[in-house]
């Protein structure tokens, strides 16, 4: 009963009103649309990680090097003779690993930081948001960017440095919260029932800021995905001949003008992706926060 | 006059410079606050270029060359480029030296990284003005269009557009833009030597426009994002319900009374986007060949270039905390509830 009230005061829903969520995604188009596309992506993406590409990405056949999109290669060959389809899906599921393992540190992390820095007092806070302000000093790409070419070349360290790049975001965006959440009558009452500091951060306030934290962690998907296309595309990102769609994207930019398929194919790729996490993202936070049900 | 203007004189004077000394406290804390991380920006990016597999001395030589070295002529090398010291001393010497304006060396060129950092900041600039002013141009438009009638046509169509800067990354923008403009009208303004603005304006402008375009595409999508909810807002008040009564013509209304009210999110969201422009700027100048800061960094990254990466990434990061730290206190200063709160 007292989470659902402080949970109002939040602005967001929680608990018993979960399925509602679910359906009020569903219900608006931009959800509709994410939820789909999200899904084909992917779908696609765990077929290429078992295996399941019409052709082998990274089988090399000169005879059919560079050859127009054909029922035997739908969008068309690279100067390899590549298969450029199976290598944008195999590229996708290189994307979205990189783009999951980047996520999931930077929000468990981010958000125990963040958690920490607004329960805790100056001790704990202070070097969090010391650390914080320091990381928010460099432009996002330019310090995944350094980090990433700073430690051998490897999707692992693309991953760890678009990590360490978002662990700040999360900070801030459960920090506010936890502010409030600590002078909210249900956390005090806890103190005074004698529960554990743990219990109360597991039990009472995590679970009123995980909604924040969902919505959060879909949008940094759609950024961390850019970012490792980015990080690809000036050669700083995962090595080949791993496909990845920016690297891919970098091959096709000598050859688009007498290829135009090289490019097509793995640019729309990328932009179908990234239009899906962020109409997703958009969705879920519709869903989540009524203040902007209606006109979001 | 009224009786209580002269007696509430000295309590208004005492209250102004009340909230002065609360404004200069605040100011100086972040201040103070800038220099700290800045103090934390030189120890990071000190750390993570110590950490980059090979030094100097392979960067200069080649892997194998330095292999083959004898000890003595390692030691040497390593005593010559201050390699032998411990890293406390190392950092000490390299921030004593930014300091006093020495930021190093380039091995490959010879030249000084100040002057390099000199000639290609003002380049950088000058793409990150431009792609501003296109950011403003899309961006506020394409949120008054959305804001006219919420979820109506017109706004699905703009934020269609806001998805689609949102969702473009501009590696794969810039890269079809140049191809299609290349191969269908043949023109090509990269392809010849980069003219700078003050010796080749007209060659320059050509040069800068597609890049700027690209990178003001990408930022349009906050601008539109941030100013179509601003709006929104501000049109649900009722002082413009008022105006709309009074017979202020629409145009007039949507522009003055509503737009007016609505800038400050959109000043300050296009003032947060400043380092969103930094980053894009690597990308960007890499693709279009316009030698500017991001480019520098990204040179030195690939040649191991310790000198130059470290003080270019540290001036990159230091305008940026100067710029965040000159939007914070111009809010306080545009916005009044934000220096009272």
């Amino acid at each position: 009963m007292t989470i659902d009230v402080t949970a109002a005061s939040l602005g967001v829903t929680v608990g018993r009103t979960r399925a509602p969520v679910w359906r009020r995604l569903l219900r608006s188009h931009s959800g509709q649309a994410g939820l789909l596309l999200t899904a084909i992506i992917a779908v696609s993406a765990a077929a290429a990680a078992f295996g399941l590409t019409p052709h082998d990405p990274i089988a090399q056949v000169p005879i059919d090097r560079l050859q127009a999109p054909s029922p035997t290669y739908w969008f068309g060959t690279d100067q390899f003779g590549r298969d450029i389809f199976s290598r944008s899906i195999a590229g996708v599921a290189n994307s979205l690993t990189v783009a999951i393992v980047a996520v999931s540190l930077s929000a468990v992390i981010g958000t125990l930081a963040g958690v920490s820095a607004g329960f805790f007092g100056g001790g704990v806070r202070a070097p969090i948001l010391a650390v914080t302000n320091v990381l928010f000093a460099f432009p996002p790409l330019l310090l995944a960017l350094s980090l990433a070419s700073a430690f051998a070349r490897s999707w692992v360290t693309i991953a760890v440095a678009i990590a360490i790049v978002y662990v700040p975001i999360f900070v801030r965006v459960t920090r506010g919260p936890v502010l409030s959440l600590r002078e909210s009558d249900f956390v005090k009452a806890a103190r005074v029932l004698g529960f554990p500091t743990s219990r109360i951060l597991f039990r009472h306030v995590l679970p009123n800021i995980l909604p924040i934290v969902i919505v959060q962690v879909t949008l940094s998907m759609s950024w961390a995905v850019l970012t490792e296309a980015s990080l690809s595309f000036l050669g700083l990102g995962t090595p080949p001949p791993a496909p990845s769609l920016g690297s891919m994207v970098l091959d096709a930019k000598t050859l688009v003008e007498s290829a135009w398929w090289t490019m097509a194919a793995p640019g729309a790729v990328i932009v179908i992706f990234v239009v899906g996490l962020n109409l997703l993202g958009d969705g879920l936070r519709d869903a989540l926060d009524p203040r902007h049900g209606d006109n979001g | 006059m009224p009786p209580y203007a002269a007696a509430s004189g000295g309590t208004d004077a005492e209250g102004v410079s009340h909230v002065q000394t609360v404004l200069a406290h605040r100011v100086t804390r972040r201040v103070v606050e800038a220099v700290l991380t800045l103090l934390g920006v030189a120890v990071l990016v000190f750390v993570m270029l110590r950490v980059i597999p090979g030094n100097q001395i392979t960067a200069t030589l080649g892997t194998e060359a330095s292999a083959a070295l004898t000890p003595g002529q390692q030691a040497a090398l390593r005593a010559y480029y201050g390699l032998d010291q411990p890293p406390v001393v190392q950092f000490f010497g390299w921030l004593g030296n930014v300091l006093g304006g020495n930021l190093g060396i380039s091995q490959r060129t010879g030249q000084s990284v100040l002057d390099m950092t000199l000639a290609a900041l003002p380049v950088t600039i000058e793409l990150a003005i431009l792609a501003t002013l296109f950011g403003l141009l899309l961006g506020v438009p394409l949120a008054m269009l959305s804001a006219s009638r919420a979820n109506g046509a017109r706004d699905a169509a703009g934020q269609l557009v806001g998805l689609a800067a949102l969702s473009i990354p501009s590696f794969l923008l810039g890269a079809v833009l140049l191809a299609f403009v290349s191969k269908y009208f043949h023109y090509n303004p990269s392809a010849q030597g980069f003219a700078r603005l003050l010796s080749d304006p007209g060659l320059n402008l050509q040069q800068m426009l597609f890049p700027s375009l690209v990178l003001g595409f990408g930022l349009a999508a906050p601008i539109m994002r941030t100013g179509r909810s601003a709006l929104l807002e501000v049109q649900s008040q009722d002082f413009v319900r008022t105006a709309r009564g009074k017979g202020v013509a629409p145009l007039r209304v949507q522009i003055r009374h509503v737009l007016h009210n609505a800038l400050v999110p959109i000043v300050t969201m296009t003032g947060i986007q400043f380092g969103y422009l930094l980053g894009g700027a690597v990308v960007v100048e890499q693709i279009f060949s316009v030698p500017g800061i991001g480019r520098q960094v990204l040179i030195g990254l690939q040649q191991k270039e310790y000198a130059v990466v470290q003080s270019t990434v540290l001036v990159i990061a230091l305008s940026f905390v100067l710029v965040n730290l000159l939007t914070d206190l111009l809010y306080r200063v545009i916005d009044p509830r934000v220096r009272a709160s």
